[in-house]
């Protein structure tokens, strides 16, 4: 085990590396900084100072090297609009983020296996059938256009929910939610509604094809012959059977969840990271793109990683060598 | 058996499967509709053109007193706005009609873009092995670790916007997938024995690589892309949506949702869900057509 987490622990560190190096050449490397950074009006000498201040007139590869020391240290830069470490500005934003993916998967996870073992259990059935259409609409929707038929539908239409926003928070332990309050949630259903859907999906196709395969394995019929009730033979063997792979791409899909709400986040107005990122990205505003990046990566690198320790810990056929990729 | 009987045997069994997947696909009344709707739709963007009531791109013929008019009213000219107007009096119809070919030609381009260099590289990775193919792979690995929504964002706001710009993002966003697939095709063809065969007569690898092994670990590759080509126009919208994607000049229908977007909350919402519905009812009848080859040819997805 211990050489194992020791062998992912090395990719995942490399692949930090990567990345840092190609968003570094790519945010760094395309315009001149300079022209963002000082006014035109400068003098030369103030304008030389500057750039000796900043490194810039460093080779590439040293100033790579600083920002890399840096970012070792937690230090991202500063963002050129808010004058403030850029780091700092994106971890405040992480908690709505983080609360809107959270709920989404939960919703996902909820309404999506019991949907996927209906759908899997009778596949002929027209139930199961419209379910799995349901599923290719889901995918085929998509999310920025289905947020806004959604504010269409609830909000100007329906009146029921709020178009935009956060709503009220209440702090546990420092972090502001609007789990735990009724204008919170108000504020959270369409967002978070928006979010799970294509996951949702997801869910249920992996569910269903799972349940439709693991009817037809001898421990099923083993257990149907001792007599044990469908329900259990269901709730017990099938069901743990398939918890599986629906955990791993659970996890996996994590990171694509926390990417995906930079769309609702953009539709809905909710003040999350990902809202940020395209905010910045309006504004020029580069520290903040690359720290971003950055974070996230670290954080793709960091649920994969949880994932495969969780993977092999789960699944009893998973032998945990060293060997294995 | 000489390499040519095998050829001829191979090329049998491909006609009887192609027989077999038409035949499936007529006889699925949704895969059947989605056929056609597909069509429908190829063939409006083709005759934008000629058959949209305005020219959207020619700004002297809007009139911008039918500004946000609703679907079925009557402009200063005459002209009835089946679908509405938009903030500059644009028939939506029109717009949406154009807007079509863009999505179109951005999802099309990119896919047959991104199916060039994932073919090219997974055939190379599992022609030569080794460190190429480690290489490559790693690189693969790299691409498919994160979302394409973030590479495609991140690297159209350094670069700018632009119909070629987006292209490009979508082509280095999806190639990856396509590598990996082509490379685990043909590893399993160059196992078989008239590849062998081609090598003991002393065929140049070229030529093995390109008239042997393209052409019989290919199929895996096209049938999935049609799914991608859905992915692709969903990319390119969302990506227009969010300021980075095709220009004002040029607005797919991305654009065209991401314009009506200011008006949704005063209840204009024609602007917004019309050229949604089009894109919905394009990406839906790919996926539904793209899903059933994906089946007949039994290639389990990414």
């Amino acid at each position: 085990m211990t050489a194992y987490i020791l062998q992912r622990l090395i990719q995942s560190a490399l692949v930090l590396l990567a990345v840092s190096i190609v968003v570094f050449l790519a945010v760094y490397g395309i315009g001149d900084p300079i022209e963002l950074l000082v006014p035109p009006q400068v003098s030369a000498a103030e304008r030389t100072a500057m750039i000796q201040r900043l490194g810039l007139d460093l080779p590439v590869w040293q100033q790579y090297l600083g920002f890399l020391g840096k970012a070792l240290k937690g230090d991202l830069g500063f963002s050129f609009v808010h004058g403030v470490p850029a780091v700092d500005l994106i971890l405040a934003r992480l908690p709505a983020t983080f609360e809107l993916v959270l709920l989404a998967m939960s919703l996902a996870a909820v309404i999506g296996i019991p949907l996927g073992l209906l759908a899997g259990l009778n596949p002929e059935s027209r139930p199961s059938r419209a379910i799995m259409a349901g599923t290719i609409l889901g995918f085929s929707l998509p999310s920025f256009w289905k947020g806004m038929m959604l504010i269409l539908l609830f909000s100007v239409f329906l009146g029921w929910l709020p178009t935009a926003g956060r709503g009220e928070t209440v702090s546990v332990l420092g972090i502001p939610t609007s789990l735990l309050t009724l204008d919170g949630l108000k504020h959270l259903a369409l967002p978070a509604l928006n979010l799970a859907i294509p996951n949702m999906a997801l869910m249920i196709r992996l569910v269903a094809a799972g349940t439709t395969e693991a009817m037809t394995q001898d421990y099923v019929k083993y257990a149907r012959a001792k007599g044990v009730r469908r329900k259990r033979i269901v709730g017990r063997h099938v069901l743990r059977n398939i918890l599986i792979p629906v955990v791993t791409v659970a996890g996996m899909e994590f990171g694509s969840l926390v990417a995906f709400s930079t769309i609702t986040e953009t539709v809905f107005a909710w003040p999350g990271m990902g809202k940020l990122l395209i905010d910045s990205i309006y504004q020029l505003d580069r520290p903040l793109v690359v720290a971003y990046v950055m974070l996230a990566t670290f954080l793709f690198v960091a649920v994969n990683f949880l994932v495969d320790i969780l993977y092999a810990a789960l699944d009893p056929r998973v032998k945990l060598t060293g060997e294995m990729a | 058996m000489t390499a040519s009987k095998t050829a001829a045997v191979t090329a049998g069994a491909d006609t009887a499967l192609r027989h077999k997947v038409l035949r499936r696909i007529k006889s699925r009344p949704t895969t059947r509709g989605a056929v056609i709707l597909l069509g429908i739709l190829l063939l409006l963007a083709l005759l934008a053109p000629f058959i949209a009531p305005q020219n959207p791109h020619d700004l002297a013929s809007l009139s911008v007193m039918d500004n946000r008019l609703e679907p079925g009213a009557q402009g200063m000219s005459g002209i009835t706005y089946w679908l509405g107007t938009d903030a500059q009096g644009r028939d939506m119809l029109s717009a949406i009609l154009y807007g079509l070919r863009t999505s179109l030609l951005v999802g099309l381009t990119s896919t047959a873009g991104a199916l060039a260099i994932g073919i090219l590289a997974g055939l190379v990775a599992a022609q030569f092995g080794g460190a190429i193919d480690a290489a490559i792979m790693r690189v693969v690995d790299f691409m498919l670790g994160f979302p394409s929504i973030l590479i495609a964002l991140v690297l159209l706001a350094s670069i700018g916007r632009g119909v070629d710009k987006v292209i490009i993002a979508i082509i280095l966003v999806q190639w990856a997938q396509y590598a990996r697939l082509m490379r685990a095709a043909a590893l399993v063809e160059r196992r078989k024995e008239y590849i062998e065969a081609a090598v003991n007569f002393g065929l140049p690898t070229r030529h093995i690589m390109l008239t042997h092994l393209l052409p019989n670990s290919i199929s895996a590759v096209l049938v999935v892309s049609t799914i991608s080509i859905a992915g692709a126009i969903t990319l390119e919208a969302t990506l227009s949506f969010l300021g980075v994607g095709v220009p004002v000049t040029q607005p797919s229908l991305g654009l065209l949702i991401a314009n009506g977007f200011e008006f949704l909350l005063s209840g204009e919402y024609w602007i917004a869900a019309f050229p949604g519905i089009a894109l919905v009812l394009l990406i839906m009848s790919l996926n539904l057509v793209g899903e059933r080859l994906r089946r007949s040819f039994n290639v389990r997805g990414q």
